[in-house]
């Protein structure tokens, strides 16, 4: 039985189509990353699944459950995410604003959740910030910070939506690195990324989406090999073409 | 010829202040009650909510405090067929009236955090009201402490208003005063300048409180 289910959801913006018949599987321990263009539907496919979005048709079930969006808040204990531009709470310390889900949400003794905080800070490298405010971090430690907070609360599936768009170029490893640990560590993850290198590395499942459908699907070895539709092919040449530096981390 | 204004008469204006500042924090305590709950209807999802609280705000933003403060004094009086005294009626009216305002500058601030702090906090599952309390309402306090302060400062300064139906704050004091000195020319300016002194700190106050809390957060400014 898959961790996640898709069935056929679709999702309209006034007169936009954003999504349309989608349907996707997730395995526990899997690692997804859903490639497209802007404005292909990958976002809102990722906020569908924790209720950011909600969905016009289709239905999403999660342990073999529908997601019912009465119970929204234990759905989000399951399912954690981390966002393109961090969204840490500026007017919290970092270990506050790790710390603040597992109190607040979870009702965790603090003690024991400044362990924990403690323990996944360690993870993404970032023990010595534990006191620091979020703004005075650079944007790569900000977005470490950001997986560790979703991590702390120890979910079975954490989505990212293009966690490194906001980076700067010398940034993006350090966060890179992380994720690359997580899927060895094998923690289901479903990943909205420009970053092809770490895709074809480190995903078991490319998906690639066009006009809010799923155009094609597979492991990366024959999607980035032997791309079956000619928009993926011309998808993965502009990335190539605009960032000659992917094109080294893509091996 | 009246009486000279000398150490007595300035006295009397220095015990008239404890009632202007009375008057001021009654109305500022009442208003920040009567606000924060204008400003949590007026986001409110219900229409009707949403639209008494923007009558609320029309109504005391539209009007002069000065016809509000008549309104509540004669009105009482009327309504109850009771003599009510300055004091209850002019902290009602200065009530309401901060209650209009402070609503409206703290419903921006709210409405001023940006939505994925809200997304960010429900995604760790909090409840709504969790939210509010731990993520956005923190971050509404901060960018509305100049634009409160700044209404507190107003409020102090309206009070002298009360001194038309009779409350003896500073500025009815200053009246009396002039009536025995017949020296408006040196009751005035003191009665402005103790204003000053009422005003001007808070004013300080509320800036080093932003500059600290931004330098602690680490938050620029851009100018």
């Amino acid at each position: 039985m898959p961790l996640l289910a898709l069935r056929s959801i679709s999702k309209r913006f006034s007169s936009h189509q954003a999504l349309e018949d989608v349907s996707l599987e997730v395995d526990a321990g899997e690692v997804v990353a859903i490639i497209g263009r802007s404005g292909s539907g990958k976002s809102t496919l990722l906020r569908c699944i924790n209720g950011l979005e909600k969905v016009d048709g289709g239905t999403i079930e999660f342990d073999g459950k529908p997601c019912d969006p009465r119970r929204l808040r234990e759905l989000r204990r399951e399912i954690g995410i981390v966002f393109q531009s961090y969204n840490l709470f500026p007017h919290l310390s970092v270990e506050r604003n790790i710390t603040l889900g597992l109190t607040a949400a979870k009702g965790m003794p603090i003690a024991e959740a400044q362990r924990l905080a403690r323990k996944v800070l360690r993870m993404v490298d970032l023990e010595d910030k534990i006191a620091a405010y979020p703004l005075r971090l650079s944007g790569g430690q900000q977005q470490r910070v950001a997986i560790a907070r979703a991590l702390a609360m120890e979910p079975r599936l954490v989505l990212f939506d293009e966690i490194t768009a906001a980076l700067d170029a010398e940034l993006i490893g350090e966060v890179i690195q992380v994720l690359d640990k997580l899927a060895r560590d094998g923690m289901t993850m479903v990943l909205v990324t420009h970053e092809m290198g770490f895709a074809r590395r480190s995903a078991d499942t490319i998906v690639f989406m066009h006009q809010g459908r799923i155009w094609e699907k597979g492991a990366p070895a024959s999607l980035f090999g032997a791309p079956a539709t000619a928009e993926l092919a011309s998808f993965i040449d502009a990335i190539l073409a605009v960032d000659p530096a992917r094109r080294r981390r893509i091996g | 010829m009246g009486r000279t204004f000398g150490t007595q008469e300035f006295l009397y204006l220095l015990k008239a202040i404890p009632w202007t500042l009375l008057l001021s924090l009654g109305a500022l305590a009442g208003g920040a009650f009567v606000g924060l709950f204008i400003a949590i209807l007026r986001t409110a999802p219900s229409r009707l909510l949403r639209g008494l609280a923007t009558g609320y705000i029309e109504i005391f933003q539209g009007t002069p405090v000065l016809m509000q403060l008549f309104v509540t004094y004669y009105g009482l009086a009327v309504l109850f067929n009771i003599r009510v005294d300055a004091w209850p009626a002019v902290l009602l009216a200065f009530t309401l009236y901060s209650g209009a305002f402070l609503g409206e500058i703290w419903r921006g601030s709210i409405q001023a955090i940006p939505r994925p702090q809200w997304e960010a906090a429900a995604c760790l599952s909090l409840s709504f009201p969790k939210q509010l309390w731990y993520v956005i309402l923190p971050q509404a306090a901060r960018i509305s402490i100049p634009p409160t302060v700044g209404f507190a400062v107003q409020l102090i300064k309206s009070t002298s208003i009360a001194a038309i139906i009779g409350f003896v704050e500073l500025t009815r004091a200053g009246q009396l005063m002039t009536n025995t000195t017949f020296k408006p020319m040196i009751v005035y300016p003191i009665v402005a300048a103790l204003y000053f002194i009422l005003c001007w700190p808070l004013s300080l106050l509320a800036r080093t409180l932003e500059r600290r809390i931004d330098a602690t957060l680490g938050i620029k400014k851009h100018f």
